[in-house]
């Protein structure tokens, strides 16, 4: 069987699976379709929490990301800000808007902030985070599809759509819980397998975490040799190169895990779990989980890239022939993520730091999780493994982020705001048709991405981090934030982080309307706009408890409503 | 300790559960911004087989504390309400 045919079946039997759990989960109540009935149970839930959280992004390209773009060290901003955001979740977050139990985050604000404004204000910012997000997630399905499967970019998209708009409008959450089961399991297989073998060739340690550490085969230390290869070759050391200055790294971990702890389409994952005892454990199994990739990426990383570099020079100086590159080099050509340029014209692949003299002038960040299987010579099943889960990725964070936006449209703003007389029979109605809509706004959105998608996920974080975070957080610690704080403190947290970003990146990023430029030395003590989110949180927080100190305080009920979610359950007067 | 009356337990829980979010979320931050950001430097000079001790933490290390401390979390609050007679109902 060729390798097409197999992909065809590997990935065709995980939809068919997908729809078959669709069928049976459908959802009769508002109650399944925005939360799963509130009777998931905490793994199950871990579970569909970490297909829900780990995008397309996550396993497509971060392993390219840390390794290439970011140079190994770097990049760990991404691997400890992605999951540290889970114990902010945790400890902060989760079991708070768990015990007030009902179904969406702008709900939750709404009612803290005895506001129909604040509830719109949260609608209109987790439109804007949650947006962004779901962009992303169209392309990489459109990608996968066109590059596994060798239909046209539509196509592909279509396909992705027509799942999701499936399993989605029937199910609601029920049904997109179920399925993000099984799509994590597809996902973390097809991650795990190829990094196994890579680690097995390169160190003979079948555990990539452990093989990370390891020696190769000629006693050296694997990044230790990986340290020594980028040196030769010009570039700075793989297990200390620093992005930007250590102010940036931390400001950026940080605004990832905050942001990570403010998005809705992961909080609302934890409104489906029984009890707030449930809502705590499952936030561990989630992290464990996520940490199966996660953990495995670095090292998916340092390996790849090791691996690529000696493909094309196995010893200093010595450089790999155009004529004699290997198979799978060629394939990656055509798809435009590996090209060469033969600047000196002698027939030779000369790799370096150095722009004037590189001559291997594309290696997308996206080869190493991709092309990892061709390089160590897996079996075609294990490719076509890796387009399933690629594509179980993208499916399962677009499903999970199409919820959030469709419940906050037909519970927010429908239910909650403009027609609060509707029955529930008809709100589950409305829910369906927008959850269409979005499936549909979200694929024309992929088909026509705008300009400014391409570095739009890292600031679905900071907007996150800057605008609902500080909400939420203060919304439950704090009872006398009031609700003309917690809307001047979104407003101006989004707000910032959005200036800060255009006045670097361009106005909507248009290229050339930045007024700052994109240069470093304008740079606010050095951070680089995707890290900005934590310093949007720190002026929304200055502002919320600043304009809290110059109006009355929340009114009664409100106070006593916060007293009521810090604590499971109401203690009895004996 | 006398908990018969609802306002002290709930105070208790409260002060109980900022303790353990206050010591937990700083070894948090120890172990990530910490040992993986703003020492990563002297700690680099330590190795732990074939890592450089900073970089493992910013890898990995940091990752295994944060599933760590989360399990801490949710079974020292579990054991808390226990004791302040706070379980919810299985539902």
């Amino acid at each position: 069987m060729s390798l097409t045919e197999t992909t065809y079946w590997v990935v065709g039997a995980s939809f068919a699976l997908y729809m078959l759990i669709a069928i049976r989960s459908r959802a009769g109540t508002t109650q399944e379709f925005y939360v799963a009935g509130k009777g998931i149970h905490p793994v199950a839930n871990g579970m569909a929490t970490a297909a829900d959280w780990m995008s397309a992004a996550s396993f497509i390209s971060m392993a390219g990301l840390i390794g290439l773009s970011y140079n190994g060290y770097g990049g760990s901003v991404f691997l400890m800000g992605w999951t540290g955001g889970y114990v902010i979740l945790a400890m902060l977050i989760a079991p708070y808007l768990r015990k007030y139990g009902k179904f969406t985050v702008p709900e939750f604000i709404g009612d803290r902030y005895y506001s129909d404004a604040a509830r719109v204000v949260a609608v209109i910012c987790l439109i804007i985070c949650s947006v962004t997000y779901v962009i992303g997630q169209m392309k990489g399905i459109g990608v996968a599809f066109s590059r596994f499967l060798e239909t046209d970019y539509e196509t592909g998209l279509f396909s992705g759509m027509f799942i999701v708009f499936f399993y989605a409008v029937l199910g609601g959450m029920k049904g997109i819980t179920y399925t993000q089961i099984a799509q994590f399991c597809v996902l973390i297989f097809a991650y795990t397998v190829p990094a196994i073998f890579i680690s097995l060739q390169l160190t003979g340690q079948p555990i990539p975490q452990l093989g990370l550490g390891s020696t190769l085969a000629d006693g050296t230390y694997l990044l230790q040799k990986l340290d020594q290869t980028l040196l030769d070759l010009g570039f700075q050391e793989y297990t200390t190169s620093v992005r930007g200055s250590t102010l940036n790294m931390a400001a950026f971990t940080a605004s990832l895990m905050i942001g990570t702890a403010g998005l809705p389409h992961v909080i609302i994952r934890f409104f489906t779990v029984p009890t707030v005892r449930a809502a705590r454990a499952s936030a561990g199994w989630a992290l464990l989980f996520i940490a199966v990739l996660y953990t495995t990426a670095p090292a998916v990383a340092a390996m790849a890239r090791l691996n690529i570099m000696q493909t094309l020079a196995p010893e200093p100086g010595q450089h790999l022939a155009i004529e004699e590159r290997p198979a799978w080099f060629k394939n990656w050509e055509q798809t435009g993520l590996l090209g060469i340029d033969d600047k000196n014209g002698d027939g030779l692949i000369q790799y370096s730091a150095d722009p004037e003299t590189n001559e291997l002038v594309k290696l997308d960040n996206d080869i190493l999780v991709l092309a990892n299987p061709e390089i160590a010579n897996l079996p075609n099943w294990v490719i076509a493994l890796v387009a399933a889960g690629g594509l179980a990725a993208a499916l399962s964070t677009a499903a999970g982020l199409l919820l959030a936006i469709s419940s906050a449209i037909s519970h927010d703003l429908l239910k909650r705001t403009l027609m609060p007389d509707i029955s529930e029979r008809q709100e589950l109605m409305a829910s369906r048709l927008a959850m269409g809509v979005a499936v549909l706004g979200a694929g024309y959105l992929g088909l026509n991405p705008p300009g400014f998608a391409a570095g739009t996920v890292a600031l679905a974080f900071g907007l996150a981090a800057a605008s609902l975070f500080p909400a939420l957080l203060l919304g439950i610690f704090s009872k006398r934030v009031t609700r003309e704080g917690a809307i001047l403190g979104m407003l101006a947290g989004i707000g910032v982080t959005l200036a800060y970003v255009f006045q670097h990146k361009g106005i909507m990023f248009i290229p050339g309307t930045g007024f700052l430029g994109d240069l470093p030395p304008n740079w606010f003590f050095g951070i680089e706009p995707n890290a900005f989110g934590v310093v949007g949180a720190l002026v929304n927080f200055t502002v919320s408890l600043f304009v809290s100190r110059l109006t009355a305080p929340p009114p009664e009920s409100v106070q006593q409503l916060v007293e009521d979610i810090r604590i499971p359950v109401s203690p009895r007067s004996s | 300790m006398a908990l018969s009356d609802a306002d002290t337990i709930r105070r208790t829980y409260w002060r109980e559960n900022r303790r353990w979010m206050l010591i937990l979320g700083s070894i948090g931050f120890v172990v990530s911004l910490g040992c993986g950001v703003l020492w990563v430097e002297p700690l680099n000079q330590i190795r732990l087989g074939g890592f450089k001790l900073g970089f493992w933490f910013a890898q990995q290390g940091a990752i295994y504390a944060f599933i760590i401390l989360i399990f801490t979390y949710a079974r020292v609050m579990a054991r808390l309400e226990k004791r302040l007679g706070l379980e919810e109902p299985e539902a």
